[in-house]
């Protein structure tokens, strides 16, 4: 089935309400730690309180006398155990074509400790509170080193050595594009625009922290782990070939409901393995529920770089050629996808939505005494985004162009379109976006707007961003070829009931998305089915066949795949036994709105009496086909998704006191077809929700010399809040994406990716006439006021 | 959170003879329970004064209200002798936390821990109420010590709280963003002897500013300020706001304030 056919099926394009909303919104949700299991303990880690530092000794034995303490492990127990550290799933090569630096990352700490919250024991009791009081007398005896938090201070000569496998703390130095053709355009461009700019860290504060149950069954030798986690077959792989040397039939994974995650739930956490490992050396069930200071110090952060740019352009304005460095925070330790976010998944969308000939691009990543760092909401495009939309608004500024000008001359119409950054969109429309989402912010209506802010003293200022992302990860032989140590595909069972009811299993990870409710729509669509008849099932190893998970914005366009291609196999199976009931050839059995017929002829049977059929098989042709409907379908995409839009965004500034708030903001996104257009329009405004939040409020800050979390918790770190928000202007354009069945492109992230560069360039159009030119996110409004005042210097 | 002992108190001698003891009493918790469930406090006795007759509510007396040391923020911020005589009280009120710290919070309770960046603090000061214990009246100008540090001796307990009514009042907040704690917060109060102004957040703990107070008591306009310079040097620096970006914000919030109890 085509995109354009799947588009026009009922049910595709509904706003269904949200199956899962009401086990949500009741209080019935089974997340991690409502699992309720007898023979339970309870874990707690010990941290270290050092952001650098030797351990000379652990003393372990007033917290082993304590009540209720069943057991302390340290980093000798993991060693002793062979427990292997954590595995990076992603391979970057140097551009010396030596591989990166992969220094160790123990589940407890040997021997030294490298970031403040760095695991260093466990400790298991009969109760929570047990386990607490016990963790407190573990004593560990350090030696503090200097250490090193900020990126910029990482690559000093002087800087203390975080791992000896890491000479100078440097991970890898990567490249993308062509440096001597970007050089030779620079020569001769009529004019180069520079910029210096940080992508500031943030921390990920899903709602639910995380939460792991290690379980072990003497009787089977089976693990059973729950997690709140977003792929629990890809843990379920890492942990058991790369860590414990398990074999995968013996460990079952569940997430359950799993209360947000927006990438931090991707990895495999050595509290996870902890938890498993400790399960089988106690027998006993081992709980851990992160509390948010633990998720604060613990969970893997996002973004975190500093770089420098330039764009060279004609004397028109039209791009010639880019070129970034970038340094890359990767904290203390490789996370599981985090060496692919600032390459792999940044470099590459620094094309843009632009023709810009050529592009090169070189990252260098560095360890420091920080959490690691991985992928986030968007994870690398973000900070494409970020960068190449504040670049190209200040081209526009410096030639005198205005915002929506500079980015007309540039952008690519022609499509296929192959960017000097290895990616071919298949399919879009830029130039629709803008004049759309300039129509939509009424545009026309700012001067007025900004005359009426000025008459209360308030500076006014508008500004764009034209973004793109390649969602729908990933083609495997793609990312096998760019360092993935994993496939990409999805897998998708659809298992037809005898009355004609569908359970389906997918590989795709719902953590508040709404896939039981959106993969229904799809699968009630083509079959001809209520949406009620179908239920989703995911998270689960143990009933899943196989899965890749959720990130990146790719289970619709590849989950969703999946079950369309399960879909395809179960509809021609069907058609089969169609033909044999209605006595017709297979190839005369049309299949329409849940009702199989012959074509020419007024004979026809529902989808129903086919489900039931096929599982009692009294008349039916056993001689060629097997009875039962139940059809699973892997799906390896050919090619990435490409979501676009143009995001634009009014700000108002006290200039006395720096407050800035958000006036209006328009989003204009081309997704592709659209499923469910009230899920589709709640992902984006929690994305732009994120996206303001980093662009005016969230800051990760470890202080500079003793690599302390600064921004530990609520008190410190700004979330966004509603009444920070104002409501939401949203559009949407249609290219179907050309290389999926269902034309989906993916909207998970594309809020999160658009709007900071919207929000910061409306911010520096404010401030113009103040003569501020730049200001580093958040702008927050001691940040806005100190810009403002440097530049009445 | 550490175990600890549940007791409730009856009176407020029962209390007061118990937090003589050692024991910590808990009036609305907001705090206080907040730093116990991070273990960062650890008391061995809580005492509840909840249920203590006579601790919560608000009267009029004279040109005074009393509001007892129990009373809940929401009720000081929907009181309509407050909304009506002392808005900028009720204002502040109505502002701390979010609802569910207004419904549990008590007067007392953030007198007694003088947080920095407590709202209430500056309300008392400014309006120059009177702070009733279990044996004594402290004068506001007497009561706050700096950082979390007041006159109150071991034992002693706040009862009640009277705020002489003003002829003008007004509570401007400037939101530490993440906590939404006062980053600055200004109250100014217009008396029969002057206008009085106090300031939280911005340093080691509220303080009044005599030439903010001098240069309103002239003319109580946001005019009369704006050309004062406010020295930074003892003002508190952190992540959030440089000394020199508060010393702004305390003219910005007092010109705020002024205009709020203009009724502009």
């Amino acid at each position: 089935m085509g995109s354009n056919d799947f588009a026009k099926l009922p049910h595709i394009g509904e706003s269904v309400l949200r199956k899962e909303d009401e086990r949500f919104l009741t209080g019935t949700g089974q997340y991690t730690d409502d699992v309720q299991l007898q023979n339970l303990s309870y874990t707690v880690f010990v941290r270290s309180p050092h952001a650098h530092a030797h351990i000379k000794s652990i003393n372990k034995q007033h917290a082993l006398a304590a009540p209720g303490v069943l057991a302390v492990y340290d980093g000798a127990d993991v060693a002793a155990d062979k427990i292997n550290g954590l595995p990076c799933g992603w391979l970057i090569t140097n551009t010396d074509g030596t591989p990166m630096n992969e220094p160790p990352h123990p589940i407890l700490a040997q021997g030294k400790v490298r970031y403040v919250g760095d695991h260093v024991a466990m400790v298991i009791a009969e109760s929570l509170q047990e386990a607490r009081n016990a963790a407190e007398l573990v004593e560990v005896d350090y030696d503090v080193l200097p250490a090193v938090a900020d990126v910029r201070d990482a690559m000093k000569p002087t800087a203390p050595l975080i791992h000896d496998q890491a000479a100078k703390n440097h991970c890898y130095k990567w490249s993308i594009g062509d440096q001597a053709a970007v050089d030779e355009a620079f020569k001769s461009a009529a004019h180069i625009t520079k910029i210096d700019l940080t992508n500031n860290r943030l921390v990920p504060n899903a709602m639910e922290p995380r939460a792991a149950i290690g379980c072990y069954n003497r009787a089977a030798d089976e693990y059973t782990l729950y997690v709140s986690n977003q792929n629990p077959h890809v843990e379920r792989l890492l942990m058991t070939a790369f860590v414990m040397g398990l074999p995968e039939h013996k460990v079952r994974v569940i997430a359950p409901d799993v209360g947000g995650g927006f990438g931090s739930k991707i990895y495999l956490y050595a509290e996870d393995v902890c938890v498993t490992w400790a399960a089988k050396k106690l027998n006993r069930n081992v709980k851990w529920v992160a509390d948010r200071n633990e998720a604060f110090l613990s969970d893997a952060h996002g973004r975190d770089h500093v770089t420098h740019a330039e764009m060279a352009t004609d004397k028109d304005g039209k791009f010639l050629a880019f070129k970034v460095h970038t340094d890359a925070n990767l904290g203390a330790y490789l996370s599981t996808f985090s060496t692919a976010i600032p390459t792999i998944l940044y470099a590459t969308l620094l094309a843009g939505q632009y023709t810009t000939p050529q592009v090169y691009v070189e990252v260098d990543a560095w360890f420091t005494n920080t959490a690691p760092v991985d992928a986030y909401r968007g994870a690398g495009r973000p900070e494409a985004t970020y960068l190449l939309e504040r670049i190209v608004s200040r081209v526009g500024w410096e030639l005198g162009l205005t915002q929506d000008e500079i980015r007309r001359r540039n952008f690519v119409t022609n499509f296929p379109y192959q960017t000097p950054v290895a990616l071919q969109y298949d399919t879009g429309d830029f130039m629709q976006l803008m004049n759309k989402s300039q129509e939509l912010a009424d545009v026309a209506g700012f001067a007025a707007r900004r005359a009426q802010s000025e008459k209360k003293g308030l500076l006014r200022g508008i500004g764009y961003s034209s973004y793109i992302e390649a969602c729908g990860l990933a083609p495997s032989n793609l990312a096998g070829a760019l360092g993935a140590r994993a496939g990409l595909f999805e897998c998708g069972e659809v298992r037809v009931h005898p009355t004609g009811s569908v359970t389906v299993f997918t590989g795709s990870h719902s953590h508040g998305q709404g896939h039981e409710t959106t993969f229904a729509q799809v699968v009630a669509a083509r079959l001809g089915i209520p949406v009620e008849n179908v239920d989703i099932v995911h998270g689960d190893t143990g009933r899943v066949p196989f899965g890749m998970g959720t990130y990146g914005s790719r289970s619709i366009s590849v989950g969703g795949a999946a079950i369309m291609r399960a879909i395809d196999k179960i509809e021609a199976k069907a058609k089969k036994i169609a033909a044999h009931l209605m006595e017709a050839s297979d190839s005369d059995i049309d299949f329409n709105n849940g009702e199989f017929s012959v074509r020419g002829t007024d004979k026809k049977i529902p989808f129903a009496q086919i489900a039931l059929t096929a599982y009692v098989p009294h008349n039916y042709p056993l001689d060629k086909l097997e009875p039962g409907l139940n059809e699973t379908a892997f799906y390896d995409p050919t090619n990435f998704t490409f979501p676009a839009g143009t995001y634009i965004c009014e700000v108002e500034i006290n200039p006395q006191t720096g407050e800035t708030r958000v006036d209006r903001f328009t989003a204009v996104d081309d997704f592709g077809t659209i499923i469910n257009p009230m899920i589709v329009e709640g992902q984006v405004h929690g994305g732009i929700a994120q996206g303001i939040g980093q662009a005016l409020m969230e800051n990760c800050v470890y202080d500079r010399e003793t690599g302390q979390l600064l921004t530990g918790s609520f008190m410190d770190y700004t979330m966004p809040r509603a009444d920070d928000l104002p409501n939401f202007k949203l559009g949407y354009v249609c290219t179907p994406c050309t290389t999926n069945p269902l034309g989906t492109k993916g909207c998970g992230e594309a809020g999160a990716i658009g709007s900071p560069p919207a929000v910061i360039n409306a911010v520096l159009d404010a401030l113009a006439p103040l003569g501020v030119k730049d200001i580093d996110m958040p702008a927050s409004p001691h940040r806005v006021w100190e810009a403002i005042q440097s530049a009445r210097v | 959170m550490y175990d600890f002992t549940f007791e409730r108190a009856q009176s407020v001698d029962q209390a007061a003879a118990k937090a003589a003891a050692g024991a910590q009493l808990l009036a609305g918790g907001q705090t206080l329970l907040a730093s116990m469930k991070q273990r960062l406090t650890q008391p061995d006795t809580l005492v509840d004064l909840a249920h203590i007759a006579g601790l919560s509510g608000i009267k009029q007396e004279g040109s005074h209200f009393v509001i007892g040391a129990m009373t809940r923020h929401q009720e000081v911020a929907n009181h309509t002798g407050i909304l009506q005589h002392i808005p900028g009280l009720a204002h502040l009120a109505g502002g701390i936390g979010d609802k569910q710290v207004r419904a549990m919070g008590t007067l007392g309770g953030s007198l007694a821990n003088n947080d920095p960046s407590a709202c209430y603090p500056s309300a008392v000061l400014a309006l120059g109420a009177t702070i009733h214990t279990n044996t004594r009246t402290i004068a506001a100008d007497d009561y706050f010590l700096g950082l979390y540090s007041t006159a109150l001796e071991p034992g002693e307990m706040i009862t009640a709280v009277s705020f002489p009514v003003p002829k003008k009042s007004a509570y401007a907040k400037f939101k530490q963003p993440a906590s939404r704690y006062a980053l600055v917060g200004v109250f100014v109060a217009q008396t029969d002897h002057g206008v009085r102004v106090a300031i939280t957040g911005a340093g080691n703990g509220v303080f009044r500013h005599a030439e903010l107070e001098k240069a309103l008591s002239a003319s109580f306009t946001p005019e009369a300020v704006a050309h004062i310079k406010i020295d930074d040097s003892e003002l508190s620096a952190d992540l959030h706001a440089s000394a020199a970006y508060r010393a702004s914000l305390i003219i910005t919030q007092t010109q705020r304030a002024v205009q709020a109890a203009l009724g502009h």
